[in-house]
């Protein structure tokens, strides 16, 4: 392979947020690699389905014992993927996860010798999504709504640290990826529950255009970003764009568009009730206006696409939920039955 | 029918013309009528939409949609309602990319949807007209606009758009034009902050001045009505002779008779790129391309005579 290959013989990698989806399969990955010695998992919980050679270690990023690990452990690569997107409990505890314990991660990384390379999961919600925004985001657009609220503010605020420390030890390697959401057989999100709910409601006179990263994808780029050197921020997304209302055709949803502030008032009302999965003010701001990054410079560093274009990722997980379009597309048929068919139409 | 010609002695044996086919179907389809033809491909088209199966851009736009739906719809009043002239469709590259830069007026922005049917027919280049941000907050207005290939008035948009090779639009004048009181009309607003030359420069495109003559009469603006303007947040509320009184019969446009001239391009080759950062240079070819459009609208003005 012609793409550079770090050069430091002892490769310690440590995964934070282990126990969680996308840690798992990273560090699976990453454990099969022969060029990587040690594979060190760190979350709160343990996880749910063995790690394999991955040592798991239980310890709380938000302690000072995360230091302890990476100092006894000589990591030299840290994989931070510890950002909590979906609200499950109460917003402080996600803030206090996100923002207090990428401080003291940062910090262990800071004051560790050892350590040569940081990779970090943030999120394209750190563009925020406003109707005076640029139709594509690159790495350098400024958001005209920085995010208010949520883990998009999380996100914005981590960074912002990884900045500090890169201005404080300039001979680490700092990649930041910005991933778009997360789709694919394996994934739970509050994106996937509202995908997945019999009758999605949506923004009456709004449809916000997606992107989706396929599970996969977001993976390998997380593997070469992490036995490869790629400084710098980078847009993470599947090309292509599909709206709103193409995704719940295909998926064979029932959309219920409300005016702007009754969708509010059901996403708030929902959450408190917790009934409702996942409407939080981001998301709505997201199905709102919508979002498209540009991934340009993602392709010519890595000199790689992603495999699952927005559409085929959406469309992976239409299946995995048996999610589609056969009913009302029969129904539609048998109505028109008796009509004259054009050549192009029929599939 | 060329080939034809060589053979007029036998052609002369059999009197009856030779069929000449009006719609191409693509397939052997040969018996369909026109009406039944219609119906196949709406049918179609629906049941693309039921299926969600069709496809749309980075900017939203979704060119299904706009061909099937939208203009059609405009093309009743393009060519029935205004009975549109369009003129100097040579100086519109065949291909690559260009920034249009036209007058605006009407109260509402009819007249950028009729250069768009226009460049369509004619040429069946897809023209991606800038829009203000007030137009991406109202519900319906946006997506309708991105699903017609418009996208937001920004440099990083037009930029990226012109990259691509596109036909770009634009309306300098912005809100200023569109809402300009029907005493001032033809009279051509400022042209912003000269943005889109600054734009045209970076990215090395010719500018090609349009004027639009015709849309200042579709709602003559006699008043408005600022704390209604400001209770909805809107730029203006027009007071036309029928609207509001008239109600909804009010927002029907007078059938005025348009003309749509384009002109010669100006090419930004004697000029570096670097100077879209020299603000007394983007002034002077702003102030440039605002008399080539002012001077081109009284022209047209003067070869359509009345109004209606």
């Amino acid at each position: 392979m012609s793409s550079p290959r770090a050069s430091s013989a002892a490769r310690v990698v440590l995964v934070t947020g282990v126990s969680r989806f996308l840690g798992a399969r990273v560090a699976n990955t990453l454990q099969a690699d022969p060029g990587i010695d040690r594979v060190i998992g760190v979350d709160t919980v343990p996880p749910a389905h063995p790690l394999g050679r991955t040592e798991f270690v239980r310890v709380d990023i938000r302690t000072s014992g995360i230091a302890k690990v990476i100092e006894a452990a000589e990591v030299d690569t840290v994989v931070h993927l510890n950002l909590v997107t979906s609200p499950s409990g109460q917003r402080s505890a996600m803030k206090e996860i996100n923002v207090i314990g990428a401080m003291q991660l940062l910090a262990a990384c800071q004051r560790s010798p050892h350590t040569r390379k940081l990779v970090v999961r943030s999120s394209a919600a750190v563009y925020g999504s406003s109707p005076r925004d640029p139709a594509v985001f690159t790495e350098d657009t400024e958001p005209v709504e920085p995010p208010a609220s949520g883990y998009a503010k999380d996100a914005a605020e981590v960074e912002g640290y990884v900045r500090g420390l890169q201005r404080r030890r300039s001979d680490l390697v700092v990649s930041v990826l910005r991933f778009v959401n997360f789709l694919g057989a394996g994934v739970d999100s509050p994106l996937t529950r509202v995908f997945r709910m019999p009758a999605v409601p949506t923004v009456l006179g709004f449809d916000p255009r997606l992107q989706f990263l396929h599970e996969d994808d977001g993976v390998e780029v997380l593997r070469r970003m992490t036995v490869e050197d790629h400084p710098g921020v980078f847009n993470v997304a599947g090309d292509g764009v599909l709206l709103l209302s193409q995704c719940l055709r295909r998926a064979g949803r029932v959309s219920v568009p409300l005016p702007a502030p009754a969708y509010a008032l059901v996403g708030d009302t929902g959450r408190r009730i917790g009934t409702l999965p996942g409407f939080s003010a981001e998301l709505q701001r997201w199905l709102t206006y919508g979002r498209v990054v540009d991934t340009a410079r993602l392709a010519s560093a890595l000199s790689w696409r992603p495999k699952y274009d927005t559409a085929a990722a959406f469309a992976e997980f239409a299946q995995a939920h048996g999610l589609g379009n056969e009913i009302p597309l029969a129904l539609f048929d048998t109505l028109t039955a008796g009509l004259p068919v054009d050549g192009s139409g029929t599939r | 029918m060329n080939a034809q010609e060589g053979r007029d002695g036998d052609d002369a044996a059999e009197p009856v013309a030779r069929v000449i086919p009006l719609y191409d179907y693509g397939s052997p389809e040969p018996e369909r009528n026109p009406v039944e033809h219609a119906l196949a491909s709406g049918l179609a088209f629906l049941r693309r939409r039921v299926a969600g199966e069709y496809e749309v851009d980075e900017f939203g736009y979704d060119p299904d949609f706009t061909e099937s739906v939208l203009i059609p719809l405009a093309r009743l009043l393009y060519r029935h309602w205004f009975r549109v002239e369009l003129h100097g469709l040579d100086n519109v590259p065949a291909s690559g990319s260009a920034l249009l830069a036209a007058n605006h007026s009407g109260v509402l922005p009819l007249d950028a949807i009729m250069l768009q049917v226009g460049l369509h027919d004619a040429l069946d280049r897809d023209i991606r007209l800038l829009g203000a941000d007030l137009v991406y907050q109202v519900p319906f207005l946006g997506h309708l606009s991105r699903k017609s290939g418009h996208t937001l008035a920004t440099p990083p948009d037009a930029a990226r758009l012109l990259e691509k090779g596109e036909l770009v639009g634009v309306f300098p004048e912005g809100f200023k034009g569109v809402g300009k009181p029907f005493s001032e009309r033809y009279r051509l607003a400022r042209f912003g902050r000269g943005g889109f030359v600054a734009t045209a420069l970076r990215a090395r495109v010719p500018i090609v001045p349009t004027a639009i003559v015709g849309a200042e009469e579709i709602y003559p603006k006699i008043g408005e009505i600022r704390l209604l303007a400001r209770l909805f947040g809107l730029p203006y509320f027009p007071v036309t002779p029928t609207f509001p009184w008239l109600g909804p019969l009010g927002v029907v446009p007078l059938p005025s008779k348009w003309m749509i001239q384009v002109g010669e391009p100006i090419p930004v080759d004697d000029y570096d790129p670097e100077q879209a950062d020299d603000p007394m240079a983007v002034y002077e070819l702003t102030d440039r391309v605002r008399e080539t459009v002012q001077q081109m609208v009284y022209d047209l003005l003067l070869r359509r005579g009345p109004a209606f």
